[in-house]
């Protein structure tokens, strides 16, 4: 065997870990050095965008957050970016959770955004939170006819009909635009199938890299707009940058998606490159066995 | 020789860990309950990442852990966000605002108040399967959930999916986009046209790879051989996603361990 078949031997039996060792050292070096690529919005996001843009002051907006801290660094820049358009847009925000731990990520987005940046907004005028709800598109179904048969009290056990911007809301069939962050099931697709279609409520949202092309067969005729995964966050992150330049003043704290597609790019490039090299190696060594199996 | 690398690398990375601490580069662990669970938190993280290079007693600590408290927190959730004001609330209304919720007004019943015993029932039944005798009952409570969701679900799937989808791809076809702003009107264009035809016949050749009731011969199997194709691109569409996602919580916990733990970016 010479040298040439010995380094292909080699290569094709490389333990897995030195390929995660290397996939790790490419995150690592990369988001200390925050590296970051121009991103360019794709039509799909740039939807989400203009819809969210298009709507006029005091529109309705329903956020449901069906994610949870396992798919936090995937959806928690886009969640970000969704609320800081709406709150600069003025639109009222009515955040709920179909799932558990949602409603801990509404309460890390109102304390983190809401009550920091937009301390002028007020809690039950301008933004809500229904909370967690078990019964997954149930609930979706029974919030299209009538809120209060499941929601007596928000989130903070406050009853509904105290809370001022729920007057003269019954369901959800009012509302401007259902703008969802979602990681599985229940989430975007549920919202569209018992909630935007039957509702004809305009739909758009973002949702996790995995379930993006589950999605697209929605777009654009049941769903305004996708965002799938981090690289859509990026994209929407520079669209809400470009119009709101105060944005761009800090790029660790409204720019996240920006920041962490660094990190993304090198290492895609890292596991091209494995992917690469373990097809040559593969066909190297088919092409040396059927030689082999010719020779006997 | 390597335990005794395992034990000197281990080793180094305690002394920089503790010089950092000592010398207030880093958060220290006795820093009150954030800095406590910050360490919590990265050795966790650490414990299950520890796993891809071999199984080991951190890893299963730190799986073990997390089922426990995930289980434990959605049975706290259910409890609190579904069966004291779905069903406590309504069936004693005044007794649960005085117990658990202060903030739910209306104390009032509801005029059918008492169907909310049939979900009780029910519950209970589903109870039962933890009892050796009287744990078919619980199909009662299964059987009834089954039909609801399977009836709920098929509406859903009929009038979104199956009606939906074809209404949207016939607009498509016709080289239509709707309007993304309010009061506009579709847009025609031939690209999309063209685009839709495509993933229709896509559609149809993926399908056709699937009808084994004709040999896949001829003008058929050739049809067929790009229903391979599409369904190559498709998985290799969704490897790159799943790619993309999984990198992107790696992101986020390496993040979380050099900014909030380590204090180097």
């Amino acid at each position: 065997m010479n040298r040439f078949h010995q380094i292909v031997e080699f290569v094709n039996d490389l333990d897995k870990r030195w390929v995660f060792l290397v996939v790790g050292l490419a995150v690592v070096t990369s988001t200390i050095f925050r590296l970051t690529f121009p991103e360019i919005p794709t039509p799909m996001v740039r939807s989400v965008y203009e819809k969210v843009e298009s709507l006029p002051e005091g529109s309705r907006v329903i956020l449901p957050f069906d994610y949870d801290p396992a798919s936090e660094p995937e959806l928690q820049p886009m969640a970000n970016a969704f609320v800081r358009l709406c709150a600069e847009r003025n639109l009222k925000m009515y955040f709920i959770a179909l799932w558990p731990l949602g409603q801990n990520m509404v309460a890390g987005v109102i304390d983190d955004i809401l009550q920091t940046e937009y301390p002028h907004l007020e809690y039950g005028r301008d933004y809500m939170d229904f909370g967690y709800k078990s019964g997954n598109e149930g609930v979706v179904a029974v919030i299209l006819t009538d809120i209060k048969k499941l929601y007596t009290t928000d989130a903070h056990g406050t009853a509904i009909d105290s809370i001022p911007m729920m007057a003269g809301v019954r369901n959800i069939r009012g509302f401007d635009l259902i703008l969802t962050v979602s990681a599985g099931y229940p989430g975007l697709k549920e919202w569209i199938q018992y909630a935007g279609t039957p509702g004809n409520i305009p739909v758009a949202g973002g949702c996790t890299a995995v379930q993006a092309p589950l999605l697209y067969p929605y777009y654009p005729d049941q769903l305004v707009g996708l965002m799938g995964g981090i690289k859509a966050a990026a994209e929407f992150e520079a669209l809400v940058a470009e119009a709101y330049p105060k944005f761009q003043e800090d790029k660790d704290r409204f720019l996240t998606a920006l920041v962490r597609m660094g990190p993304q790019t090198v290492t895609h490039l890292a596991i091209i490159f494995f992917i690469v090299l373990g097809n040559i190696t593969f066909q190297i060594l088919r092409r040396k066995r059927q030689q082999e199996a010719l020779k006997r | 020789m390597k335990r005794a690398l395992w034990i000197i690398i281990t080793g180094i990375i305690v002394a920089v860990l503790v010089v950092r601490t000592a010398s207030g580069n880093m958060e220290s662990p006795f820093a009150g309950i954030e800095g406590f669970g910050t360490w919590f938190a990265a050795l966790l993280t650490l414990a299950i990442m520890s796993f891809l290079y071999d199984d080991n007693p951190l890893y299963r600590f730190a799986e073990h852990l997390f089922v426990g408290v995930s289980a434990a927190y959605w049975m706290v959730m259910g409890f609190w966000s579904t069966l004291v004001p779905n069903l406590l609330g309504k069936l004693w209304p005044s007794l649960t605002a005085q117990l658990f919720m202060p903030g739910l007004a209306d104390t009032t019943h509801d005029p059918l108040w008492f169907m909310y015993f049939i979900p009780m029932a029910f519950g209970v039944l589903l109870l039962l399967r933890l009892f050796p005798k009287g744990g078919h009952l619980s199909r009662w409570a299964l059987a009834f959930i089954l039909g609801t969701t399977a009836g709920l679900r098929l509406i859903a799937f009929l009038t979104a999916d199956f009606m939906g989808q074809i209404r949207s791809t016939l607009k498509s076809v016709a080289g239509l986009t709707p309007a993304v702003l309010p009061g506009g009107s579709p847009s025609f264009s031939f690209e999309t046209m063209f685009w839709d035809l495509v993933a229709v016949i896509a559609i149809m050749a993926a399908l056709c790879y699937f009808y084994f009731s004709k040999e896949h011969k001829g003008s058929f199997g050739a049809f067929s051989r790009i229903g391979i194709w599409v369904l190559m691109i498709t998985f290799g569409a969704g490897f790159g996603y799943t790619v993309m996602g999984r990198i992107a919580l790696l992101v986020g916990r390496i993040e979380f361990l050099l900014r909030d733990w380590l204090a180097v970016i």
